[in-house]
């Protein structure tokens, strides 16, 4: 297990070195931060000021190191916008985002757990063929519409939900179910083919044979090991549900890191676009590690081969 | 890899086309493979639909999709009270009908999700066969450049990018392009690396062929249907993401209809004109939708045994 979890740091050491230089490249390699500060009619001596000022003059792999080495601290610098550190920013728009992720967690597992094994024990029955439709239709719909079009129907109609905004644990319900649907359709189908592999196995045929009820065999047997998968899935698509919850934010005026990070782009405030990307690429890439972990304690198969 | 695709039968249960008993063994056989093959092809054909009608855009669209009309603006949908005849779908709020921009913005969205395709396979296909081909040292650079992009939600690098190079179509395209090849390099990479062991390739080599033969000659014919497969259902990834920029208005600008920007233009509007931002909607689920449906046939298809 050691030798296991120190090749994963190793990975996540190199993972985290990678995602800052491509945050720093998306930058200084790929704009040019003075032309972005500087209004358009500004002349060549302004430029070569802020150059300097902001050490753009000096080789790539120094302002590479200054980057690195200020960010490691959590100095990403000022927000040019309003001058405050754009760390601290960052970090205070970061809980509603995570809420708002573990939420829309939560509703994908509300949604796919039950249909997945309603679908595997009633298979190729109407109920599975209509749980795959659904499956099929919530991987096509945009969550930015669908999240419109909830508006739509239970605030402006119904006038039930509140359309938008931060607060209660009614403003979680629409942006949690939009973003649920993103996430749902692929573990349903994960669920519905684990539990329907499990139920052949012969421990199923033994459970039952001891006078097993059949609900207990399904509970306990049978799901219990058909979410293997599901858990390694789940933290893969992690990444995904977060920049699925960039979308939802920005849908419902949820006040989160995504939704600052639209604002800043709209205001050019690069230093809090950088530290945006690079505190959620970190948060993704601890999620990742420590599903490894889990699913390595869970299923020792995993640790061994890697 | 083609010849799996016939023994599925056992998997599948008994079909409804029992009916074709006095055909020829044969054709009876392909019969019934289309036959599951039903939604695709149903897909397929209301894929060529669409891209037919944008295709034709000029000709089909009842109006100007720019063309302005203040006294007309917030017009319901025909069927409603107060909708006007002309407007099918109704009017936007400087009154251009929705009918034609939904017409028209097709054009930007496939255009946009073909173009990127392309290029993140252009760039994918050939990593993927290099870090599967030649071994540790390569395998372990491009998988860890592969896991580095995996780790960035696709839509916070495209933003961050895009917020950089500012919003143009040509943009767009590069951005999306350049941000979804490690899809087809993971997969590429793992079936090189299964394929390079089987013995027809053993042999090859053995035989004094040299890598890049093996690699052009050998490898990537096999590799052909499990791109085809990831580049469809890529294509409607992209048209979402696409639709999702321009809805920030990250993406193509207004005038020029695209469904993304509709649906951003429509959203000010939803509480008194919920058609602006529906239709747009619409279009992009139903294309996606389609998308993927002639994804999912195509891999049953070509390789049932397929694990995308």
């Amino acid at each position: 297990m050691r030798r296991y979890i120190t090749r994963q740091l190793v990975q996540l050491v190199v993972v985290i070195i990678g995602i800052s230089l491509l945050a720093f490249s998306i930058l200084h390699v790929i704009g040019d931060p003075v032309l972005l500060l500087l209004p358009q009619n500004a002349g060549k001596e302004e430029y070569e000021r802020y150059n300097k000022i902001l050490g753009l003059d000096q080789p790539v792999y120094v302002q590479y190191w200054k980057f690195v080495s200020r960010a490691v601290v959590g100095d990403f610098g000022k927000s040019w916008y309003t001058s405050t550190p754009a760390f601290s920013l960052v970090l205070e728009r970061m809980p509603p985002t995570l809420y708002l992720t573990f939420a829309g967690l939560g509703a994908a597992m509300l949604i796919a757990l039950p249909l997945g094994i309603l679908a595997a024990l009633k298979r190729h029955s109407f109920v599975d063929t209509l749980c795959t439709m659904l499956a099929v239709a919530g991987q096509a719909v945009p969550i930015f519409w669908l999240g419109i079009m909830l508006i739509i129907v239970f605030a402006v109609r119904l006038k039930a939900l509140p359309a938008s905004g931060y607060g209660t644990w009614q403003h979680f319900l629409m942006p949690a179910f939009s973003l649920g649907t993103f996430l749902a359709p692929i573990t349903m189908r994960l669920v519905r083919s684990g539990v329907i592999e499990v139920m052949n196995m012969e421990y199923i045929k033994t459970a039952r044979a001891k006078g097993v009820a059949e609900r207990m065999v399904v509970i306990k047997h049978a799901f219990r090991n058909a979410c293997i998968p599901v858990i390694t899935v789940v933290g893969l698509q992690f990444g995904q549900l977060l920049g699925g919850a960039i979308v939802t934010e920005t849908v419902f005026a949820w006040p989160g890191v995504a939704t600052l990070t639209v604002e800043s782009i709209r205001n050019q405030d690069f230093p809090v676009v950088q530290c945006a990307v690079v505190l959620l690429a970190l948060v993704i890439v601890t999620v990742n590690l420590i599903v490894d972990v889990i699913v390595g304690l869970i299923d020792p198969r995993i640790r061994v081969g890697g | 890899m083609k010849a799996a695709s016939g023994g599925m039968g056992a998997a599948v249960a008994p079909d409804d086309l029992e009916r074709g008993g006095g055909l020829p063994a044969e054709t009876r056989g392909s019969l019934r493979r289309l036959w599951r093959l039903k939604w695709g092809v149903a897909a397929a054909a209301l894929m060529l639909a669409i891209v037919g009608t944008t295709v034709l855009a000029p000709w089909l669209a009842p109006h100007d999709p720019i063309a302005v009309n203040i006294r007309l603006r917030l017009a319901p949908p025909a069927w409603m009270d107060g909708g006007a005849s002309k407007h099918l779908l109704g009017t936007d709020q400087v009154g251009r009908d929705l009918l034609s921009r939904v017409i028209y913005g097709g054009r930007v969205s496939l255009l946009v999700g073909v173009a990127a395709v392309l290029l993140s396979a252009t760039i994918g296909v050939p990593l993927g066969l290099t870090a599967g081909y030649f071994g540790p040292r390569v395998d372990w650079i491009i998988m860890t450049l592969i896991n580095v992009m995996l780790t960035f939600p696709f839509v916070l690098l495209a933003l961050a990018v895009i917020a950089v190079l500012g919003p143009s179509l040509p943009n767009m395209i590069a951005v999306l392009g350049a941000a979804g090849w490690p899809i087809y390099a993971r997969v590429v990479r793992a079936e090189t690396l299964s394929i390079r062991e089987r013995d027809f390739v053993v042999a090859s080599r053995a035989l004094g062929m040299g890598h890049l033969r093996i690699i052009f000659r050998q490898i990537l014919p096999n590799l052909v249907s499990a791109v085809v497969v990831i580049a469809t259902l890529q294509v409607a990834q992209v048209i979402i993401l696409e639709s999702f920029l321009s809805f920030l208005g990250l993406g193509i600008q207004p005038p020029t209809p695209a469904w993304g920007n509709m649906l951003g233009e429509g959203r000010v509007y939803m509480l008194t004109s919920w058609w602006i931002a529906a239709f747009p909607g619409l279009a992009i689920f139903v294309t996606t939708l389609v998308i993927n449906l002639m994804g999912n046939a195509l891999r049953d298809w070509l390789d049932p045994h397929m694990k995308l």
